[in-house]
């Protein structure tokens, strides 16, 4: 941080130096600076008209006819999609939360394994999600899949074929969506926990809080905006996740593990009706605007530091 | 005092280190259950590419006769599928790239204009920015990519870089307007007071300055855009414009592909990002703390 200020302050002092003073900025060229501005801030919202307002409208001007949602509502599929979407954001991300946020409190403690245990544990953030998801697929593989090998070899168990029964292939698509994403928010939440005040533990020691206690009366209270926060946000994200759906289960058996995300990339590209594909994933609006506000909510009245 | 130790000390102490021991060996038991869970699809895919077989995986859960021939085709792109992997490879850089650099200038830009300039209005500007930030990327693939074809950008390599840089420049305005708010406004108005224009404060200063913020956006669009697939697997569909992740794809589509080729381009496509997280980790993991989550 001095470090910064100190270069800053080279920085201004060479700048200073290198151009005398022959013009003040003032009054009169408030003008200009106005037009300078609206020239800075131009190339994204060029961008943002271009590539959002656009596709946006027209998305919703495609899927503005009542009767594709009585043809979507009158679809199995989707029924099941609409079942698959809550099941897969409620348990994926409460339960890769409430994990990453108990596994933060281990990453904290000072041992060198458990440091080095930390560099190999954000791998799966590091790998990119396509491979990643490929690899979970051919490991689930029922004949010779590594993990039914695995089981056989090691303890004489004949795994069962995972990705073919609708329940299995819907937790498949929950464990691979956890397994990409919990390392990320356990750093959230690593980075969370060293903010916290060492003063306030030594006081709670003091006080004879141990163990559980100062996690329920200090830790627990410090970080829950946080929590909620990073719960809201990957809430909202996982919402429209597909690489877990499409590539670990692909959707099947038969169309039964899809959510609304992929459902509705397949509407679109694979049945060659984007209309419905619109349809199907403007579906998923009623879940996803009120978090978006209460997130906007969050973001801007609490100053949660993410 | 000395009594008081010597009749608690030898009731007390077993206990304490049954239950230090204890503590211990479940941690020590947590510690392997997570290396096992971390690792096991990254061995799997390693496990697959070093397999020497094309034709019959062997089901081992260790390589038996691990061969290095898969990435020694892919090296010299001899099968059918993999006839263009380095042009491909080619231009998952050249998006990557052009994401980077598109989204720091863009994004710096306009923080720029919103943080330093006093702009009447600016929170049309910066919403615009938080609403596109919480835009789920598929939701809005499907009118995109119609879109793109109307814009006569089908097919091209600048269809995928306008979707990545719409999805990175809200994450680099928001990252930079909370760094910029490290930077006093003493020195723009003693530059200006110098007679600097906008545009000079924003060259002079503003990007000197934010050079660690603009490290970090630019890696993480690099990042973004390497290893995006929806839209690339949408837009692109020649052989020639296709990217890595694209051609994958189509690799785990195809019945007759050998798996071990296919697990080895997915090894050649995932190394570099991983090596730069890992150069970067200490960097990237204090990054998270300035402020600003995106996956």
């Amino acid at each position: 941080m001095s470090s910064t200020a100190q270069q800053a302050l080279a920085v201004s002092r060479s700048f200073v130096a290198s151009r005398p003073a022959h013009r003040a900025w003032h009054g009169g060229l408030l003008g200009t600076e106005f037009a300078w501005a609206i020239a800075f801030a131009i190339p994204y919202a060029a961008v943002f008209c271009a590539f959002v307002v656009y596709p946006v409208a027209y998305g919703l001007w495609l899927g503005s006819k009542p009767a594709l949602y009585t043809e979507l509502f009158s679809d199995p599929r989707f029924l099941n999609a609409v079942l698959n979407t809550v099941l897969y954001v409620g348990i994926g991300v409460n339960l890769k939360m409430a994990l990453a946020f108990l596994l933060s409190g281990f990453f904290m403690r000072k041992r060198w394994w458990v440091k080095s245990l930390l560099v190999i544990y954000i791998l799966p953030w590091a790998v990119p999600a396509l491979p990643a998801f490929m690899s979970i697929h051919w490991l689930l593989n029922g004949q010779w899949g590594f993990l039914n090998s695995a089981l056989w070899m090691l303890f004489g168990i004949d795994g069962p074929i995972w990705l073919n029964s609708h329940w299995l292939g819907l937790g498949a698509n929950i464990g691979s969506y956890i397994w990409k994403n919990m390392p990320f928010w356990t750093v959230i939440f690593i980075a969370g926990r060293m903010a916290i005040p060492q003063e306030l533990y030594e006081a709670a020691d003091m006080d004879g809080a141990t163990g559980l206690r100062r996690f329920r009366y200090v830790t627990l209270p410090l970080l829950a905006q946080l929590y909620l926060v990073s719960t809201l946000l990957s809430t909202i994200w996982s919402l429209g996740d597909f690489n877990a759906v499409f590539f670990v289960s692909g959707g099947g058996p038969a169309m039964s593990t899809e959510v609304l995300a992929t459902l509705g990339i397949r509407y679109a590209f694979t049945i060659g009706d984007p209309r419905l594909g619109v349809a199907c994933v403007m579906c998923a609006l009623p879940l996803l605007l009120p978090m978006v506000v209460l997130l906007m909510h969050k973001l801007r009245t609490q100053e949660v530091q993410l | 005092m000395s009594l008081a130790v010597a009749s608690g000390g030898p009731a007390r102490r077993p206990r304490y280190r049954l239950r230090r021991s204890l503590t211990r060996a479940a941690s020590v038991t947590l510690g392997v259950a997570l290396v096992i869970w971390t690792v096991m699809p990254v061995y799997n895919m390693v496990l697959i590419a070093l397999d020497s077989d094309a034709d019959e995986y062997s089901g081992n859960i260790w390589p038996p006769d691990p061969s290095f021939e898969s990435f020694r085709v892919i090296w010299t792109e001899g099968y059918w599928y993999l006839e263009n992997f380095w042009h491909q490879f080619g231009n998952s850089i050249f998006i990557g790239l052009m994401t980077m650099v598109l989204t720091v200038f863009i994004g710096s830009l306009a923080s720029f204009a919103l943080g330093r300039m006093r702009l009447r209005r600016r929170w049309l500007l910066s919403n615009a920015a938080l609403l596109t930030y919480v835009l789920p990327a598929s939701f809005l693939a499907i009118p995109f990519v119609h879109i793109a074809h109307r814009y006569g950008l089908s097919d091209s390599l600048w269809a995928v870089i306008a979707a990545e840089v719409m999805f990175a420049t809200p994450y680099a305005i928001l990252i930079f307007q909370q760094y910029g708010r490290l930077i006093p406004f003493e020195l723009d108005d003693a530059a200006r007071v110098d007679g600097a224009s906008p545009v000079q404060v924003y060259l002079h200063i503003y990007l000197p300055l934010m050079a660690p913020a603009l490290v970090a956006v630019g890696t993480y669009a690099l990042l973004l855009a390497w290893n995006e697939y929806l839209y690339q697997f949408l837009l692109l569909s020649s052989t020639k414009s296709m990217t890595v992740a694209v051609a994958l794809d189509q690799f785990f589509d195809s019945d007759e592909a050998p798996w071990n080729y296919m697990m080895s381009t997915a090894i050649v496509y995932s190394l570099p990002p991983i090596a730069i997280y890992y150069a970067l980790r200490r960097y990237m993991m204090t990054g998270l703390t300035m402020g600003g989550v995106r996956a």
